[in-house]
């Protein structure tokens, strides 16, 4: 087809996502690949996608190695391309996306590693919210806690895998130096949850269990401390409840104590 | 006295050299942000950016209007353009721009600045979009003349005076990016000095120096506006002719990859600085002589007068 002024945009773009072998064989696309200066446009954006998925999913970029990454990415952008022009925000369906990937299937921990480095960016870009102390604590005592209901502060993002200990694996490879190596013996193979915050600048994060996890999804819903607990009794009937409502005071997870 | 008349050389901000950029205590220095970065909610980014604002003059470059796009914004590029007021309001720029070029392919995406026909309708689309957001900011914006790496046939316009035409119709100032008019010399065959020459002068709200890299294939054949160099002594060179045409202006020192030290960068600010602070003396003693020897005193005019 020719290039005119008047469906230049359209050609342009079609020749710019035009697979390697269509770019150079289609005649469609002649006039742009007569020029080499247009494989500059094809290079820049693709590369413009990878390197945000890059800088997005550190740790699982540093898990699987550069060229994997990448590789990977270049599927998934190829498939899902950014709709928002804040890349910082790009690959919300990554995880999504390596949980199905055939080359993942021998790496069952990195859908779940790819959605901790998710719920960072989330925790990094949420807005600015007042603390609740964790001396609040003590307002619980003596209250009737059908009543109360703990609100998660906004930036709070939680996440649990019931077989692979994601936290562990991703805290290692996220925080680790460069060239480090990191030692997995003292990993265990077990399910693992995590949460991730924002109390003030920095983002934070700390391993949890899936009793925890019950709690917190109830009490974003809204529900009171007495529902969240049986949330989390639901799931783990062991569970010590005091322990894991002091634990995440202690950690800042909460914005505001609310008594009905 | 205007913005772009008190600013000197500035820098591209980046994250690592955060803390240096807020003890900079440098003459004339300013720094450059492209706000995607910061279009936030909350957190850290803002508050580094708000810390460095409270120093030093701010300006705002955007990569991502798609001023040329083929339509008119769907209703995700004008929540773009709400997110930019915000950060307009919050952060009160010294100054503004975008790029003469489109990003936006039906809603996807496209993180580079693409070229398009200059045509009576693609100038008619532009204005419209840069009035759009010119009001949404309530500021005047300055629009940056593009890199060029292929021939596009049916240009109605040449570039220079579709540049000129879209500051008569919407009040828009420009940004002249003097790495871009070298590259695109070198990569379409056009002459660079003329260039510099015939950009109108009154216009030029900032101007940009940055590095370039040679294509890894095709070598000098095909710059590319890498941002990831020291600027060639080339582009210094057009730089020194195009200051002592127009005078100072504004001056960022735009790098973007393969980020060096921040001393590196004071390095190239000074080398601005000392181009700018020497056409300024010069601008200086011009005055001087005009007031001295051709202004008419008043006593002149009213011999004519009468």
């Amino acid at each position: 087809m020719n290039v005119t002024t008047t469906n230049f945009h359209r050609e342009f773009a079609s020749a710019l996502h035009a697979s390697h072998a269509d770019f150079h064989d289609n005649i469609a696309h002649h006039f742009f690949a007569a020029q080499p200066g247009f494989s500059v446009y094809r290079n820049t954006v693709v590369k413009g996608w990878i390197d945000a998925l890059q800088g997005n999913f550190p740790a699982v970029a540093r898990l699987v190695g550069e060229e994997w990454f990448r590789a990977a990415a270049a599927v998934f952008a190829t498939d899902a391309p950014p709709t928002d022009a804040r890349l910082l925000l790009y690959g919300a369906a990554f995880p999504a996306f390596l949980e199905g990937f055939p080359p993942a299937n021998e790496l069952p921990h990195l859908s779940g590693v790819a959605e901790l480095d998710r719920l960072w960016t989330l925790a990094h870009l949420a807005i600015d919210e007042p603390a609740v102390s964790a001396d609040s604590i003590t307002a619980l005592a003596g209250a009737d806690l059908s009543r109360v209901i703990l609100q998660p502060r906004q930036s709070a993002h939680w996440h649990h895998h019931a077989t692979q200990p994601i936290f562990s694996l991703w805290h290692a490879n996220r925080f680790a130096e460069n060239d480090a190596t990191i030692d997995l013996s003292d990993i265990a193979t077990r399910g693992e949850g995590a949460i991730v915050l924002r109390p003030d600048q920095a983002v934070t994060s700390h391993p949890c269990d899936s009793a925890t996890i019950a709690f917190l999804d109830a009490c974003r819903d809204g529900q009171t401390i007495t529902h969240a607990a049986a949330s989390a009794l639901a799931v783990a009937p062991e569970s010590e409840l005091q322990h894991i409502i002091a634990t995440l005071f202690q950690i800042d997870a909460f914005a505001a104590i609310r008594f009905l | 006295m205007s913005t772009h008349e008190t600013l000197g050389a500035g820098l591209s901000l980046k994250p690592q050299h955060f803390d240096a950029a807020l003890e900079a205590n440098v003459a004339g220095v300013w720094f450059e942000v492209h706000p995607e970065n910061y279009m936030v909610d909350g957190g850290p980014r803002l508050t580094w950016l708000t810390a460095i604002r409270e120093q030093h003059p701010i300006s705002l470059h955007g990569v991502a209007m798609s001023l040329a796009g083929e339509r008119a914004p769907d209703a995700a590029q004008l929540e773009h353009l709400t997110r930019f007021a915000s950060l307009v309001n919050r952060i009160e720029p010294a100054l503004i721009s975008e790029h003469l070029a489109w990003s936006n392919d039906d809603g996807v995406y496209l993180p580079d600045l693409l070229p398009f026909p200059r045509t009576q309708a693609a100038l008619i689309q532009i204005c419209a979009n840069i009035s759009r957001m010119q009001d949404a900011l309530g500021r005047v914006i300055a629009i940056e003349n593009p890199s060029h790496y292929i021939r596009i046939d049916g240009h109605e316009w040449d570039e220079i005076p579709f540049l000129h035409e879209i500051t008569q119709r919407t009040g828009c100032g420009l940004l002249l990016d003097v790495n871009n008019v070298y590259i695109g010399a070198r990569n379409l065959g056009f002459d660079a000095h003329a260039y510099i020459d015939a950009f109108p002068a009154a216009a030029i709200h900032e101007i940009h120096l940055a590095g370039h890299s040679p294509d890894p294939t095709l070598g000098d054949a095909l710059l590319i506006d890498s941002h990831d160099a020291a600027i060639s002594p080339e582009v210094w060179s057009l730089y020194e002719r195009l200051i002592a045409r127009i005078g100072p202006r504004p001056t960022l020192i735009e790098r973007d990859d393969n980020v060096p030290s921040f001393d590196e960068l004071l390095r190239e600010q000074a080398m601005a600085m000392r181009v700018l602070d020497a056409q300024a003396t010069c601008v200086l003693e011009t005055h001087t002589h005009t007031h001295t020897h051709t202004r008419p005193s008043a006593h002149e005019t009213l011999e004519r007068v009468s």
